[in-house]
Formats: C-alpha cells, sequence, structure tokens
C-alpha cells in the first residue's frame, strides 16, 4: 500500500493548487489607512546580479519612509515583493496576484513584462511605472494616460551620447568620417534605437557598425569583439543588460579598446565594471543620479533601515548605481502617492489617484532638497501629455573602484528625438485597432 | 470501492476496445469535464483562471503535441518552442492581414504552418535517430528563435520588437485584449484543448497511432510490417508541430497578450520536455500531469507560505520552490521512472482490486 499514500500526495496537491489560487489574493492591508506598493522583483535567475541592487534600493527607500515618517501622508506602505526571475511567465502571474488588491502602482521591471500590462493598464486602473525602459513611445501621456516611463527614454539616451561624443570630439560637425560601433542585446531593447542611430549617422555624416549580440549569447562575444578589432571603431556605444554588460566589458579590456571611448546606457553596475580588472578603468555610462551615499536621503536609509538589519544589502552595497537607482524609482511611487493623497484628500489612494499623482510630479530643487534629493538628481516635471520628462543625464567614469561624475549634465536632442517617438506612439495606436482614445481628465492646466 | 465492476460485460468487440471500457471511468471523465467546463469558471478567481488554469492548459496541450512526437513516435525533439512561436508569429500575421475573419479559426489555422515548418525540419529524421535528431531540431529551434528576432516583416515592423494580440472577439465579445474576461478566455482555451486532446486520443488509438508506436519501439521491424517510415514520421512531426503552433498562438493571444522572441527560447522547449518526461513518455493524460506537476506546482507552494502564515521573502520562497519541485521531479522518476501516468495507472489497478491486493 505504499502507493496509498503518493494518491494523498498527488490528491493533497490537486486540491492545494485550487485552493491556492482562490486564497492568493489575500487581505492587502492591513490598516485601514494604507497603500499596498507591490515591487515585482527579481533576486533569483540569470538577471539577478543586477535585480538584487535594484530590488532592495526599492525596498530600503519605502521602508525609510515607513520606519522615518510612518508612510506616506500619515498611511502606512504595504510592501510585498513578488518575485518575476525577469520571465514574462512569472510577471504576468504576479500582476494577476496583485492586481485584485487594489495596488496603487505596478513597476515591472521588465520589457517584456511591461508590454503586456500596457493595454491592461487603463481596463485595471493601475498605472504601470516603467523608469526607462519598456515602451519608450509610452512616453505620450495622450496616447498611453496609464504608462510612465520617466526621466528618459533609450532614445534620449542615444541622443546624449552622441552629445557626449561630439563633445569629446569638439562639436557635432567633427564627428563626420568617424566610425561608430553599436554593441547591443538583440532584444526589442537593443534594436529600438537602431532607426534612430542610423538617422543620426545620415545626419552627421558618421559611419554606423552593428555588433548584434544574442540574449543566449551574452556570455560569448568573442566573435563581435573579433569584429571591432577589425573594424577599429572610434567609439563603442553599448546597450545591454544582465551578463552582457560585464562581458562586453572584460572582451573591450582584453582586446585593449581605449575605454574612455566605450560608452554605455545606464544599466551596467559596479560589479559589472570590477569583474574585468584594472583594464575596465575610465569606461563610460549614462546616469541621472549620484553614486555613493553622500546624500540625506542615503543616510536616513542607513539610520533608519540598514542599521536597524531591517534591509537585505550587503554591506557596504548601499549607494551603488543600480541601488540607488531603485531608490529613485521609489521615490518616484512615493511622490507618485503623496501627490495623490494632496489631490484627493484620501489617506489610502487608488491606482486612479496616483496617475493623476504620477502626471503632478513636480521635482523642483526646493523639493529635492526637501526629500534629502539635493545633488542626488535633476528636477523633472511630467505633466498629462509629458510622462517622461525627457530629462538630462550626465556621463560617469569607471576609475578602478567607483563610478565618477565627469562633464554637467546633457539634455537630449529633443528635436531629434521628439518626431521619432510621436510617430512610435502613433505608430502603436495604429497597430492596436481600437486604442482607446484618452478620456482621463487632466489636473494640470 | 471506487471501481465496483460487477456487471460490466462486454457484449462487442467495439465495446471491448473502447477507450474508457470501464463504466467509472467515463463517469470521472464526465465529472472533470463539468467541473472543467462550468464549475470552474463559475467559481474560479480571476487569479486561479488567467494564472493557473489558461497557463496549464497551454502548457498541457504543448506537451501533448510534444507527447506524440517523442513519446509515441521515439523522435526526440528540442525544437517545441521554435514550433510554438511559429504558430503564434504565423497567428498574429493570419489575424493583422485579415481581422475579419474570427481568431479561433486562425488559431487553428495557424497549427498549419507549423505543422509545415514541422515536416520541414523533421526530414532528416529518416537519416539521423536520438541525439542526433535532437541536435538537428535544436537547430531549427535556434533558427526559428532567430528568424523571430530579425525578420521585422513577422512582427509587422513594431519598435518593441514584440507581437501584440489585437481586439477579437467572439460572439461580440472580447477574446483577447484587455477586456476579454478570464472567463471567457479560458471556456476559449480549455474547448480547443479538449477538442484537440480528443482527436490525439483517436488518432493514438487508431491505425497512425499504432504505427508510430510501431516505429518507436522498433523501426527496423515496423519497416518490415509494410509502415512506411518517412511518411510515418513525418506525419508525426507535422501533427506534434501542429499541436505545438496552436499552443503557442494560444499562449500569445489568451494568456500573455503580447510577446517577446525571448518567450520561444530554449528554455521553454526544455520546460516542455520535462513536462513531458515528468508526465510519463506516451501518456496523453500525462501531459496534463506534467503540465500541472511543472507549472502548477511552484503556485502551490508559493501560496502555500502565506497560508501557513509564515513571512519568507519571495526570493526565498522562489529558491525553496526551485528546490522542492526539483526533488520532486528526481524523487518520482525513482519511484517511477515512467512518469506521472505510470503513477496513475498503478493507482488505478490497486483502486480496481481494492481491498483484495493480489
Amino acid at each position: 500500500m505504499g502507493y496509498m499514500s503518493k494518491v494523498l500526495l498527488s490528491a493533497a496537491s490537486g486540491a492545494a493548487m485550487l485552493l491556492g489560487g482562490q486564497l492568493a489574493p489575500v487581505q492587502a492591508q492591513d490598516g485601514k489607512d494604507a497603500n499596498f506598493v507591490p515591487l515585482f522583483t527579481y533576486r533569483t535567475g540569470p538577471f539577478s546580479g543586477s535585480g538584487i541592487p535594484i530590488a532592495n534600493g526599492m525596498r530600503d527607500y519605502l521602508e525609510m519612509l515607513n520606519q522615518r515618517d510612518g508612510g506616506i501622508g500619515g498611511a502606512k506602505i504595504v510592501i510585498e515583493e513578488c518575485e518575476t526571475g525577469y520571465d514574462t511567465k512569472k510577471g504576468l502571474e504576479c500582476y494577476e496576484a496583485v492586481k485584485g488588491r487594489n495596488p496603487v502602482m505596478v513597476n515591472p521591471w521588465s520589457t517584456g513584462i511591461t508590454l503586456p500590462l500596457i493595454p491592461r493598464a487603463a481596463v485595471d486602473r493601475i498605472p504601470v511605472l516603467s523608469m526607462a525602459y519598456g515602451l519608450s513611445a509610452s512616453a505620450d501621456g495622450q496616447t498611453f494616460p496609464w504608462i510612465f516611463n520617466p526621466p528618459n527614454t533609450y532614445w534620449d539616451g542615444l541622443s546624449v551620447i552622441i552629445k557626449h561624443i561630439a563633445d569629446e570630439l569638439g562639436g557635432l560637425d567633427k564627428l563626420k568620417g568617424k566610425k561608430i560601433g553599436y554593441i547591443y542585446l538583440d532584444a526589442g531593447f537593443g534594436k529600438e534605437p537602431i532607426p534612430m542611430f542610423e538617422q543620426f549617422a545620415k545626419d552627421l555624416g558618421f559611419e554606423l557598425k552593428l555588433y548584434p549580440v544574442a540574449a543566449t549569447d551574452m556570455q560569448n562575444q568573442s566573435s563581435q569583439w573579433l569584429g571591432v578589432r577589425r573594424d577599429k571603431p572610434d567609439y563603442m556605444v553599448m546597450y545591454g543588460w544582465g551578463a552582457l554588460n560585464p562581458t562586453a566589458i572584460k572582451e573591450a579590456a582584453r582586446i585593449n579598446y581605449p575605454m574612455d571611448r566605450f560608452v554605455s546606457i545606464w544599466w551596467p553596475s559596479e560589479d559589472d565594471a570590477r569583474s574585468a580588472g584594472p583594464g575596465a578603468k575610465g569606461f563610460r555610462e549614462l546616469n541621472w543620479h549620484g553614486v555613493g551615499t553622500d546624500f540625506p536621503v542615503l543616510k536616513d536609509i542607513q539610520k533608519h533601515v540598514i542599521d536597524k538589519g531591517l534591509s537585505k544589502v550587503a554591506k557596504g552595497k548601499e549607494g551603488e548605481v543600480l541601488y540607488n537607482r531603485g531608490v529613485y524609482n521609489s521615490m518616484l511611487i512615493a511622490e507618485g502617492i503623496r501627490n495623490a493623497q494632496k489631490l484627493t484628500g484620501k489617506k489610502a489612494v487608488t491606482g486612479e489617484d496616483v496617475r493623476r499623482g504620477l502626471e503632478a510630479i513636480n521635482l523642483t530643487p526646493e523639493r529635492l532638497k526637501e526629500l534629502g534629493m539635493e545633488g542626488f538628481t535633476d528636477p523633472l516635471k511630467l505633466s498629462c501629455a509629458d510622462h517622461n520628462g525627457h530629462g538630462a543625464a550626465f556621463v560617469q567614469e569607471w576609475d578602478g573602484q567607483k563610478y565618477v561624475k565627469i562633464g554637467g549634465p546633457i539634455k537630449p536632442m529633443e528635436d531629434k528625438v521628439g518626431p521619432v517617438a510621436a510617430a512610435a506612439a502613433k505608430d502603436y495606436v495604429e497597430k492596436n485597432a481600437g486604442w482607446p482614445k484618452r478620456t482621463e481628465a487632466c489636473d494640470s492646466k | 470501492m471506487l471501481y465496483r465492476e460487477t456487471g460490466q460485460f462486454k457484449t462487442s468487440y467495439k465495446a471491448d476496445m473502447a477507450v474508457f471500457p470501464i463504466r467509472q471511468d467515463r463517469i470521472g471523465l464526465a465529472v472533470i469535464l463539468l467541473l472543467a467546463f462550468v464549475a470552474t469558471p463559475l467559481f474560479g478567481s480571476a487569479f486561479l483562471l488567467s494564472a493557473v488554469m489558461i497557463p496549464l492548459l497551454v502548457f498541457a496541450l504543448a506537451a501533448l503535441g510534444l507527447n506524440l512526437l517523442t513519446g509515441y513516435t521515439g523522435q526526440l525533439s528540442l525544437g517545441t518552442a521554435g514550433f510554438m512561436g511559429v504558430g503564434a508569429y504565423a497567428c498574429y500575421k493570419l489575424t493583422t492581414f485579415f481581422p475579419e475573419v474570427n481568431l479561433i479559426v486562425w488559431i487553428l489555422a495557424s497549427g498549419f504552418f507549423s505543422a509545415a515548418v514541422g515536416v520541414l525540419f523533421g526530414l532528416p529524421s529518416l537519416r539521423i535517430k536520438g541525439f542526433y535528431l535532437a541536435v538537428a531540431t535544436l537547430a531549427a529551434q535556434f533558427f526559428l528563435q532567430w528568424c523571430f528576432i530579425r525578420i521585422p516583416w513577422l512582427y509587422n515592423n513594431n519598435v518593441s520588437g514584440a507581437i501584440e494580440a489585437p481586439v477579437r472577439t467572439l460572439f461580440g465579445m472580447p477574446i483577447t485584449g484587455p477586456h476579454a474576461t478570464p472567463e471567457l478566455r479560458y471556456l476559449v482555451v480549455l474547448s480547443i484543448v479538449a477538442l484537440l486532446t480528443w482527436i490525439a486520443s483517436n488518432l493514438v488509438h487508431g491505425r497512425v497511432g499504432r504505427s508510430w508506436m510501431a516505429v518507436r519501439d522498433m523501426d527496423i521491424a515496423a519497416e518490415l510490417m509494410g509502415i512506411r517510415l518517412l511518411p510515418t514520421k513525418l506525419l508525426a512531426f507535422a501533427v506534434s508541430s501542429f499541436y505545438c503552433g496552436v499552443a503557442g498562438a494560444l499562449m500569445v493571444f489568451l494568456w500573455y497578450g503580447s510577446a517577446e522572441p525571448e518567450v520561444f527560447s530554449i528554455s521553454q522547449s526544455f520546460l516542455i520536455l520535462f513536462m513531458v518526461i515528468i508526465g510519463g513518455l506516451g501518456s496523453l493524460i500525462g501531459s496534463f500531469f506534467g503540465a500541472a506537476l511543472i507549472y502548477g506546482l511552484p503556485i502551490v507552494l508559493k501560496s502555500l507560505f502565506p497560508m501557513l502564515g509564515l513571512s519568507v521573502g519571495a526570493a526565498t520562497i522562489e529558491h525553496i520552490t526551485f528546490m522542492v519541485v526539483g526533488a520532486m521531479i528526481i524523487g518520482f522518476l525513482i519511484v517511477e521512472p515512467h512518469g506521472l501516468a505510470s503513477i496513475w495507472r498503478t493507482i488505478k489497478q490497486k483502486l480496481r482490486v481494492w481491498p483484495f491486493p493480489y
């Protein structure tokens, strides 16, 4: 009768599965006035190297608000992580699990998860905050009232990189006759900037060389870098994620590519550069917020969260690029909630309120000072039409130990980026016949 | 006690050879269908329907397709996700070209595109066998995924590089897009899966299935008996890819809503192969068991900890899930190397003679 136990086991697991489905959306709010902020994180899987610091930063900032201020506007923040493993399947499962529990917004932290959520956001009345990733076209608030992707898009990033290279050379006209290589993740994210890159190449007269890296080959880029060695591009631009970044930096160091001419979009972390050894010195990337802990907001996190043992962050890892990015992300969440409370007068707000709150985000220098973020980041203002802000970014350089900011903020080339973004939004609407017109009222003038 | 077969006499060959010869099995199947078609959509939560049942059925269908090829015909394939992708992209192209045609027609039609591609990559199967064939189908997987990334025509030049399910209706109600109710989506998926399972059951119990199994058990003997190997193997590739293609189309249109090429990566192929192996090679019900175990168990475990009132980090649960599922897979395979379907067969046999085992 050894099999009887197995019968019971399988029956029990079947029953548990059915019940589990029913019971998963359990109560979201322990108190009366609380706001439920689900965090979609990935501390496991192949992308956890980037996912862990982001998750820690996001969580610690919100936890700090809970500890220091008792939440936002007197309402506690209920923080709950849902592990996605950067897997669209699990991300959608997380979304289904939280959507009935009145989340104020979702942060998918994966383009693959963001895309299916874009049409659902308006129906489920849950805003999506995809901070500087996701669908670049969703910066258009008139078309995508429920999607927010501040503070810049990948297209903005590209124009900033081009401007930075031009500054190095001494003017946009100096790009003529140069050769720029582009190494990128051969997926939607890496391919998105290519049409614009080609346009820049045509307008400014430089030659563009493409080095795609398939997602399955992120850790094997020898053929791409062989191509780089042969073509000898004057500058290299990188749009990578996960294991692509450290591998590319390592390979670049191996072929002695001049690192100060290797500029990346904002995703490589300290670990990515550090793993390439001293050869990585001089590697450059974009960023829009400070690194390190010399900011009041990070001191508060250390005091109220890390020193109390409430954080999962490893010692000394707070203040790293991606950790601070998580902090920035959570600051946007908190501002959205705070504005929503101001607009509605309620303490516990809904997704609908927070959508309005996000549109009302206005990070003036004074506001940043109040938030303890003076010098941490540049002012940002969103509106009903502009869900992105298209803020400035700066370049930071790896000095072998840490990233050091070089040069001031560079504004994206609005004249080049604007039409591309508008066309992309229009294209999306055309391809998704029946895309709803914006009916949401606008709070700011 | 469950199986009291007293009085069930077979008076014809037809009755004797029926797929479900025991009356209790037929009742059981009716109850399951009733539960699936009526009770689940009526009483199931939105989470149960859209995050558990729909994925489960989609995976079961894909596993079923692979089982026809690997379990019944003995041809190892690692291209499942690629074939699913063909179905998904074919359906996307078809429904954007001809939006007025009902989506269900296109979901089923997209299976034929997948079948054609499957036949193409099945051609080497006459010459190469076993692991070598697996490598050939691996090539299909990589080639197809490369196509999904590199041919902009396939995704209508979308800037995001992903395909997005447009809104389509059935009887005036949306079945895709954000307004589609989980109940309706579930019922559509369930109907298609039930229909295709019924067809598969008829296939494997008939001449075609017998020739497949003959080829699987010993291809030379099968050839000597007069089974033509190439058409038989190619038919298996075609039918298998058809099922996978339909599963892929269902996945993108009725579950995900939009998909990047990354969805159809090799890891998906392996996942489905594991479902087939754990569920039981050469068993239809095994495909459902396999999908339930591999896809369902992590969800159960995830909701188990909060249910027990334990506060464990999301990542810790994920790690525990990995370990438990891994251990269970090894455990099941040690106890029963022929998969869950075989366990089920044994249980049933025991139940039939219970309480007097011999």
